[in-house]
């Protein structure tokens, strides 16, 4: 922790719903990629190859839940609405509150990514904190929440493909949503080892602040607290 | 400026977390499976909530249709139960007002409907199909159906059994089909009549059908598979 930062008043950076939406939808996050890979390997294509069966063992049976296909969808389907759920409000709740002003990824963010890529993986110098979060976290955070509504989309194309046979044309039909929701996942997972590595990297403090709210020893302290 | 934070105030923000622990009932086998099934209860009356009856499922062009001997027959035990096809008769009951046995020429005398529908399997795979047959709508007007009963139950040749809420019955893309690729259903198929349903999963469309019975309440056999833990309703 830099010096400076500890004369920083201590910050209420995560308010209840986005702490709440966090953890809900890791945990909702982390069944229906289980329970998804349970469902692709039914049936691990993306084409309307007609099915042979005995298809090759495409996702080892040890990272899935729900033990077959029904109790697999039992899991799906209890968990997207849950999932659907922390995520719709925690973009309303960012709407209404105006915190999304601190996490999403704006065209004045552009110019701080180098910057800050090059801190991270190439040993270059720290940039000045100028916002909760810097433009990489924005980036990520941003993106993550537009793959979460991917997968949400894509799903609601899946699971009513006739019903919702309108948004399906924008993924493609049937197999471009199968696919796209599939992508989608990757992207999630994609998000979670490097989202994990930085949280460690950063050590307690900032790790409770997303049970708490509080960060005693903030970075940045916004002008105006949004308690 | 507080230079340390009030510990009260920390644990007042995590406690307010504490509603989160209740997914830790998942968690619990003892609860798990109720929990399950509540989730899979609730997805299936969301479903039927807002199943639009008039929105058609898409229809293809014939150059799209896989041919016919790659169309899988999927069956989930026998492909031929035993059927004396010279007797074949619909049995029909419950809330109707011409209750009786009905013959395939009874059922092929009503307007025929041919379609090219997708047929989408519970595991993921799908086949467009061409299949041809009375409308299901037409036929329970035909035996004189409860315009308020809730559902239909049918039972197979095999010991398959299946049931449908009317609003899917009554869909005019449902069908009573005999026809596949403008030919009797074959044995494997579903010979002489199954239900063709392009807003259900393969499941729901059960061969080889028997009997129907129109009725208010779901029987504790409600769907083979559905009984098994697939969703009930299978809706698309």
């Amino acid at each position: 922790m830099p010096s400076a930062a500890k004369t920083l008043r201590p910050a209420y950076e995560h308010p209840w719903a986005v702490r709440a939406c966090h953890w809900t939808n890791a945990v909702a996050i982390t069944v229906l990629t289980l329970s998804g890979l349970r469902i692709f390997a039914a049936f691990p294509s993306f084409g309307s190859k007609i099915p042979e069966h005995d298809l090759i063992e495409a996702v080892p049976q040890a990272i899935t839940i729900g033990g077959w296909l029904g109790g697999a969808l039992q899991w799906h389907f209890t968990f997207m609405w849950i999932f659907a759920g922390g995520g719709v409000l925690y973009v309303i709740s960012q709407i209404a509150s105006g915190h999304y002003r601190t996490v999403a990824f704006t065209r004045r963010d552009i110019a701080g990514l180098w910057p800050m890529a090059r801190h991270y993986f190439f040993f270059g110098p720290k940039p000045v904190a100028t916002g909760q979060y810097n433009p990489l976290q924005k980036l990520a955070y941003t993106t993550a929440i537009g793959l979460g509504a991917l997968s949400l989309l894509t799903g609601i194309v899946m699971y009513k493909p006739t019903q919702s046979s309108t948004l399906g044309l924008v993924f493609g039909g049937y197999h471009g949503a199968r696919l796209v929701h599939f992508l989608a996942m990757c992207g999630l997972l994609a998000f979670v080892p490097g989202h994990i590595v930085m949280v460690a990297l950063h050590g307690w403090d900032n790790f409770a602040s997303m049970l708490t709210g509080w960060k005693r020893h903030p970075e940045y302290t916004p002008s105006r607290e949004t308690r | 400026m507080k230079e340390a934070l009030d510990p009260h105030v920390t644990r007042r923000e995590l406690l307010k977390l504490s509603p989160l622990l209740l997914l830790g009932g998942f968690a619990v086998p003892a609860f798990r499976e109720r929990l399950l099934d509540a989730g899979v209860a609730w997805s299936d009356a969301t479903s039927a909530a807002v199943f639009r009856g008039g929105h058609r499922a898409p229809v293809f062009a014939d150059d799209d249709v896989v041919p016919f001997e790659r169309f899988p027959y999927n069956g989930y035990d026998v492909l031929q139960p035993s059927i004396d096809f010279d007797r074949w008769a619909l049995a029909v009951g419950g809330a109707v007002s011409r209750a009786g046995r009905y013959s395939l020429e009874q059922i092929q005398a009503l307007p025929k409907i041919t379609q090219n529908t997708r047929h989408i399997c519970v595991e993921g795979w799908d086949a467009i199909g061409r299949f041809g047959g009375s409308r299901l709508a037409d036929f329970l007007d035909l035996v004189g159906a409860d315009p308020r009963a809730r559902f239909i139950t049918v039972t197979c040749a095999d010991d398959y059994y299946e049931s449908l809420d009317m609003a899917t019955a009554r869909q005019p893309q449902s069908l009573l089909c005999y026809e596949m690729y403008d030919r009797p259903l074959d044995r494997g198929h579903g010979a002489p009549l199954r239900l063709q349903l392009p807003t259900k999963l393969g499941y729901k469309q059960a061969k080889y059908v028997m009997t129907i019975t129109v009725t208010d309440v779901l029987p504790a056999k409600r769907s083979y598979w559905g009984d098994q833990g697939y969703s009930w309703y299978g809706g698309l």
